[in-house]
């Protein structure tokens, strides 16, 4: 095990996959550039060369296409747009392509591609550079979505969405980018489907994904302090959900918590939701909740972002009412804070 | 074009020719039930690239894939039977008229949205290049996607890398109802856009399956040896309306000397009168080819009317494809 942050761990996953197989390419607005995509992609291109590693024409959803019939021919593209945004423009190969190959062809031919999405947060990122858009692609069959969250995730899971025989969304949180963690040396798959029990409680079952899940880790070490114990699923992948792990978890508390990133309606967090309620509805002993971001755009403004994001205190004032049936006085959550709220720690200094 | 070349061509003229004519045919007795767009008028390209290339050169197509699919050599059984629903189908009923596969003769696949199988096209180019195999990559489209996004973006990385590819663009007038007028500036022609992007160009008649057969191999050898992407323009004509089996000649969108001229230039009758004129066939070979081919469609209709359904739970998937061995540790 070694601790490196989350670029590193994405950039060491880059290296093994193209070392281990030569029909492994990487490409991006930017990959090959000074700034190498906030660092995920150092080296690569010293390493394997410009036929395997290049920047690209302004081109998102061409290039897209192209990633899809090379795969055709054997090539495993691995794609990476430093926003999730600009990518909408490659919705109709994504969707209409990729996602559909193998179930439309009749099973003859899959498209093993993988596409790196940055979700940006915070720093005024604003209406159009900061989307969580994961539902948009979990709602499509065919697609695999995952959301690592910590660096031995980010690893283990873009090594197994390169290997894998589909196509594969891979949603990098922008605020994840800095976090460290301990990490497995070499080649390692993480199971695309399997969600992760990261703590272990009695309670609440606190369902979350990528970003939510540092929020949460926040508000359960202040909720056991108020003598409530909860259970955290980092769900990792959103397409498939792995629902056993968060039925188990549901039977046992009884109470349930879905944490989203993007903008509550329709999102991820709802499906969870949904489902529970739909299949536990007898082992619940309370409303189900849900937490994203509000129905709005993100607003740019420093004054305007100030209530916009929900965090640990949103986690632990619904917790709270839900335990205690009153809110409880969170204040100190938010005075351990060390920062503006719209920066994820001090190393962030802008511009994206 | 030698003798066995002629034949082979006009072989593939009639099959296209026919196939489609009997689908026009059989498609009013409600058995073939998905949208079918058929290719009468504009069989002389995807006959001429079948000739030209091989199995090893990859193809993609549109909504209007029929032709090519045939041209490329691809299964009439399959075919058939897929626009039937059925089991036995190039892709088990899964995808229907649209999107036709055979892998086995270098057709990857066609796909309905209108441009959206070019950038695959130039995928499956630049792959060639990377795995430095001498094929080309053959992309068929219409006038209409020209006009989208996707062809520019395509064309341009092609363009750029001097891939294998060759776009092959059927220019017949048409993006289903409406003519080029409300669609493309007056005068511009779509090979200079092509050009402009930095491709290498050609204008064909698209209804001369010799001239489409020496343009194509040309432009293949081009190709091959490293000058570039290629794109060529062809002029033809469908004759039916743009989806279903009927002459919709009655909704005025198309003037009847336009028709009737463009019905004159028939690609299957000029070259079969070519060639009998010129002695390189005659005409009891012509007969034998025809007789064939004739045989070949009415068996592939009996074969996809016996052939069941696929079970009705095949629709349920699988959606994901398996991983054939389990590669790494898990953590």
């Amino acid at each position: 095990m070694k601790e490196m942050t989350f670029v590193q761990a994405v950039n060491e996953a880059l290296h093994l996959s193209m070392e281990r197989d030569q029909n492994v390419i990487c490409y991006g607005l930017g990959v090959t550039d000074p700034k190498e995509i906030f660092g995920t992609t150092d080296g690569l291109l010293k390493k394997y060369g410009s036929e395997r590693v290049f920047d690209m024409p302004t081109s998102e959803n061409g290039m897209t296409g192209v990633a899809i019939g090379a795969a055709l021919n054997g090539i495993r593209s691995v794609m990476v747009h430093q926003r999730l945004d600009f990518f909408l423009l490659a919705m109709d190969q994504v969707v209409n392509n990729a996602a559909k190959w193998f179930y439309m062809f009749g099973g003859q031919r899959s498209v093993p591609i993988t596409i790196r999405l940055i979700i940006g947060h915070g720093w005024g990122q604003g209406p159009t550079h900061c989307q969580n858009l994961q539902s948009w692609f979990a709602h499509v069959p065919g697609l695999k979505v995952v959301m690592p969250t910590t660096p031995a995730d980010a690893k283990g899971m873009l090594l197994a969405s390169i290997a894998d025989e589909n196509p594969v969304i891979f949603l990098e949180h922008r605020w994840l980018h800095q976090q460290k963690g301990m990490v497995p040396e070499g080649y390692y798959e993480t199971p695309i489907e399997k969600a992760k029990v990261v703590t272990s409680g009695t309670d609440v079952t606190i369902v979350s994904l990528s970003y939510m899940t540092v929020e949460a880790i926040h508000a359960i070490e202040f909720l056991k302090h108020q003598g409530i114990s909860c259970e955290l699923i980092d769900l990792r992948s959103v397409q498939p959900i792995d629902w056993e792990t968060i039925f188990t978890s549901v039977k046992k508390t009884g109470r349930l918590v879905a944490l989203d990133t993007a903008q509550e309606t329709l999102s991820v967090a709802s499906e969870i939701v949904a489902r529970v309620s739909q299949d536990l509805f007898s082992f619940l002993k309370s409303g189900p909740v849900r937490i994203g971001q509000p129905d709005v755009p993100s607003p740019t403004s420093f004054g305007l972002s100030k209530g916009y994001y929900r965090r640990s205190e949103a986690i632990a004032l619904a917790i709270g009412r839900m335990m205690k049936g009153h809110d409880l006085e969170i204040s100190a959550l938010t005075e351990s804070r060390k920062f503006p709220h719209d920066v994820p720690g001090d190393w962030f200094k802008g511009p994206f | 074009m030698n003798t066995l070349q002629s034949k082979e061509m006009y072989e593939k003229l009639f099959l296209i020719r026919e196939a489609e004519q009997a689908i026009a045919r059989v498609y009013p007795e409600g058995e073939i039930r998905c949208p079918t767009h058929l290719s009468i008028g504009q069989e002389a390209v995807p006959a001429a690239m079948g000739l030209a290339t091989t199995s090893q050169d990859l193809a993609v197509s549109t909504h209007r894939c029929h032709a090519h699919y045939l041209g490329k050599g691809g299964s009439l059984r399959g075919m058939f039977a897929e626009l039937y629903g059925k089991v036995t189908g190039c892709t088990r009923g899964r995808g229907g008229s649209m999107h036709l596969m055979d892998e086995s003769v270098g057709f990857m696949g066609s796909t309905a949205i209108v441009a959206n199988s070019i950038p695959v096209g130039v995928g499956l180019a630049l792959s060639m290049q990377l795995k430095k195999q001498k094929n080309v990559s053959l992309i068929f489209f219409g006038d209409g996607a020209t006009e989208e996004g996707a062809f520019y973006e395509a064309a341009n990385f092609a363009a750029l890398r001097k891939l294998p590819a060759l776009f092959l663009c059927e220019n017949n007038l048409y993006s289903v109802y409406s003519s080029l007028k409300p669609r493309q500036p007056e005068g511009r022609k779509i090979v200079e856009v092509a050009k402009a992007i930095g491709l290498h160009t050609e204008i064909a008649n698209g209804n001369d399956a010799e001239e489409c057969f020496r343009v194509i191999s040309e432009a293949k050898q081009r190709a091959i040896n490293g000058e570039g992407a290629q794109f060529i323009e062809f002029f033809t004509y469908r004759w039916l309306e743009h989806c279903g089996p009927f002459i919709d000649q009655h909704l005025k969108y198309r003037a009847d000397d336009e028709f009737a001229k463009w019905k004159a230039m028939d690609p299957v009758a000029s070259f079969r009168e070519k060639m009998l004129k010129n002695g390189t066939l005659t005409e009891s070979q012509m007969m034998g080819i025809e007789k064939n081919v004739l045989d070949s469609i009415a068996d592939a209709i009996t074969f996809s009317k016996e052939s069941p359904y696929p079970e009705a739970s095949e629709a349920f998937g699988p959606i994901y494809k398996e991983r054939n061995h389990s590669a790494g540790a898990s953590k």
